[in-house]
């Protein structure tokens, strides 16, 4: 007679169940996906677009005739070779002078440019060095809205009437967890491909098995966020607090790592913040395994912490959630 | 000898160290009854099914459901208890059906079985032929029926019902106490249900705790709630203008009586069986009553009793309502 002590409620089917309605939900809703994807868009496409930084060492920007100040230029016949204080030139002849002068500083600059870009961006162009960056950004954001959609679950009662079912608690927090973690490696892809079509250069090095690094890298940093996401909402019962959480923390966690600008021209102070930023080590994975050389030994050391964080954030997290979740 | 399905003993719930939602309250709830808590938005009914059901631990006291702890054994206590939540937690984007089923997974139902299952609920709930619909098409009335199908997939010994008609017209909210009571015979449960509503405690339940600011202020039938207020009142006129209060007093199971202008107020148990007697012993001494009415005390007076409110001034104000829900939700939220 009593058959309902023989029903198992294992971990596994709790989590498939539950991760089929998060995903069943995301798929249903193609506008959200949209405009999560819309946001890093507008980023790569104006501010990656926009801040020309190796545009900065162009001719246009640096006015010559000021850097070369005219008592310096003695017009004088023959060939002659004078030294003014701090400059050496090669002056030819009286009138063309000048422009000699022009088209070698020009050249100076733009591989001076080059150079510059190369040092401390490893690509020559801005928009490749931050549109990976924006890799990292969409995990941010989707990882966070974990948080929200479990203080929506509890708000709608689903999560109370989850929580009264023998469902493994673990499922639950997994099930989130996961969600976020495969929306996130689905929308990393759309930004690289977005990326590439906008002008995204690939080293050399790029081949197809890098996308898997690529993969690996934005799982482990989603496992530990949205861990720690969703241990933070979990007992919230109002929308405003996951939300002002993530205005409050997304710029400063972004700005505080490598997505826009290279840690080693920041202030020391902000170095020793972005090296620990784990969206640092994400960002510097991706960069390896796309636009810069490949260089095994770094994209080694960047996994090294991201699973590190992945491991140490995903277990406080899941502690937190289960003994909430446990009444 | 009743047999104890759910029981409580000081069951306290209080939020935040200070905000006392349940305030040492204790009931048994018998084997095969409707046990209705009845009482104001705010009373404490929803905390008390929550720590029931093992979402929220009790501050203090115990709970038990068919013997197991609520707290040391809330998975057993999970495994044999269905809860309808008071809101609708269906998931939109999913179908009736599958619904059920993701239920099912909860329960850890084998397949073959739930499958089998959840299209027999269905088809008891009406909703057989929407069960490939998106709930989102889903009419309140459907829904709640979806929600009773959802909580009776994994056969549960007590049923939770909370608020099951909250916020249906009177039409849907009478279907489905036609519901309830159907299931109820076909599954031979125990059903734990709290209401506000007053004609919905009336209509279903065997027994009811009347539940005031975190207190149990009365429990019974409602019946003997009813018949506890001093039963029901008889107003009658006579032709003749003289005093029979007396004649009236003589009669078997009159209580009380009271004359005044010319009308006697008189506190009867069983009205229905005592008016005929009193109307008879009146025309024996040759009276003639020439008004007569009967009036059964209602719930809400039983509660008025109680609570020194009424619980329609109560239930009418929705500002209130959706202000103390959020208080609770504050202090739930820490």
């Amino acid at each position: 007679m009593d058959m309902i002590n023989e029903y198992r409620p294992s971990l596994m089917r709790g989590l498939k169940a539950l991760l089929h309605r998060e995903l069943k939900k995301w798929l249903k809703d193609p506008v959200m996906v949209v405009m999560f994807v819309l946001q890093p868009l507008i980023w790569m496409g104006l501010l990656g677009k926009s801040l020309n930084i190796g545009g900065l060492f162009s001719s246009n920007i640096i006015d010559l005739s000021q850097v070369m100040s005219l008592p310096q230029v003695v017009p004088i016949p023959g060939d002659v070779i004078i030294n003014p204080p701090g400059l050496q030139v090669v002056l030819l002849n009286g009138t063309k002078l000048s422009q000699v002068m022009l088209a070698n500083l020009n050249s100076t600059i733009s591989s001076l440019s080059s150079m510059v870009m190369q040092s401390a961006f490893g690509v020559t162009d801005y928009f490749s060095f931050m549109s990976v960056g924006m890799i990292s950004m969409i995990v941010v954001t989707t990882t966070m809205f974990s948080g929200v959609s479990i203080v929506w679950d509890r708000r709608l009662g689903f999560l109370g009437k989850v929580l009264s079912t023998p469902v493994s608690r673990a499922a639950i927090i997994f099930s989130k967890v996961l969600n976020a973690t495969l929306r996130a490696m689905f929308q990393a892809t759309v930004i690289l491909v977005l990326a590439y079509l906008l002008g995204l250069q690939l080293s050399p090095s790029f081949t197809p098995i890098n996308l898997l690094g690529i993969y690996a890298a934005v799982f482990l940093l989603s496992v530990g966020l949205s861990s720690i996401f969703v241990a933070f909402s979990i007992r919230s019962t109002r929308m405003e607090r996951p939300m002002q959480f993530i205005t409050l923390v997304t710029m400063p966690l972004m700005f505080s790592s490598n997505i826009f600008f290279p840690i080693q021209l920041m202030p020391e102070w902000l170095q020793v913040v972005a090296s620990v930023n784990p969206l640092t080590y994400l960002t510097d994975a991706v960069r390896y395994l796309t636009i810069l050389p490949t260089d095994l030994s770094a994209v080694i050391m960047d996994f090294l912490y991201l699973g590190l964080f992945a491991s140490i954030f995903s277990i406080i997290g899941i502690i937190l959630s289960w003994r909430y979740l446990t009444m | 000898m009743k047999e104890v399905v759910v029981r409580a003993e000081n069951l306290t719930k209080i939020f935040n160290r200070s905000i006392v939602a349940v305030d040492h309250i204790s009931f048994n709830v018998w084997k095969g009854e409707i046990f209705g808590f009845l009482g104001p938005n705010g009373a404490g009914k929803t905390t008390t099914i929550n720590m029931l059901i093992t979402v929220l631990r009790p501050t203090e006291g115990i709970a038990s459901v068919m013997g197991y702890d609520v707290v040391k054994q809330a998975n057993e206590v999970r495994k044999i208890i269905g809860v309808v939540p008071q809101e609708y937690t269906a998931d939109e984007d999913l179908t009736g059906y599958e619904n059920v089923m993701l239920c099912a997974d909860l329960y850890g139902i084998p397949r073959d079985v739930a499958k089998r299952r959840a299209l027999e609920l269905l088809d008891l709930v009406d909703l057989l032929d929407f069960k490939d619909k998106r709930v989102e098409t889903y009419s309140g009335g459907m829904r709640r029926r979806l929600e009773l199908a959802c909580g009776l997939i994994n056969r549960p010994r007590v049923l939770f019902l909370d608020e099951p008609t909250l916020g249906l017209d009177v039409h849907t909210r009478a279907a489905i106490w036609d519901y309830i009571k159907r299931l109820k015979e076909e599954y031979d449960m125990t059903i734990f249900m709290t209401t506000h509503y007053l004609e919905e405690a009336d209509a279903l339940c065997d027994r009811i705790a009347i539940i005031d600011r975190g207190k149990i202020v009365a429990m019974g039938s409602p019946g003997e709630l009813k018949n506890s207020l001093g039963g029901d009142v008889i107003t009658l006129a006579l032709k003749e203008n003289a005093d029979a209060t007396e004649v009236i007093k003589s009669v078997e199971n009159v209580k009380n009586v009271k004359y005044e202008n010319g009308v006697y107020r008189i506190k009867v148990n069983d009205g229905e069986v005592t008016a005929p007697l009193i109307i008879d012993a009146l025309r024996k001494r040759g009276y003639t009553v020439i008004r007569f009415s009967l009036t059964k005390p209602t719930l809400n007076e039983v509660f008025l009793e109680y609570t020194g409110r009424s619980l329609r001034d109560v239930e009418e104000s929705k500002e209130s309502f959706i202000a103390h829900r959020i208080t609770l939700m504050k202090a739930r939220g820490r």
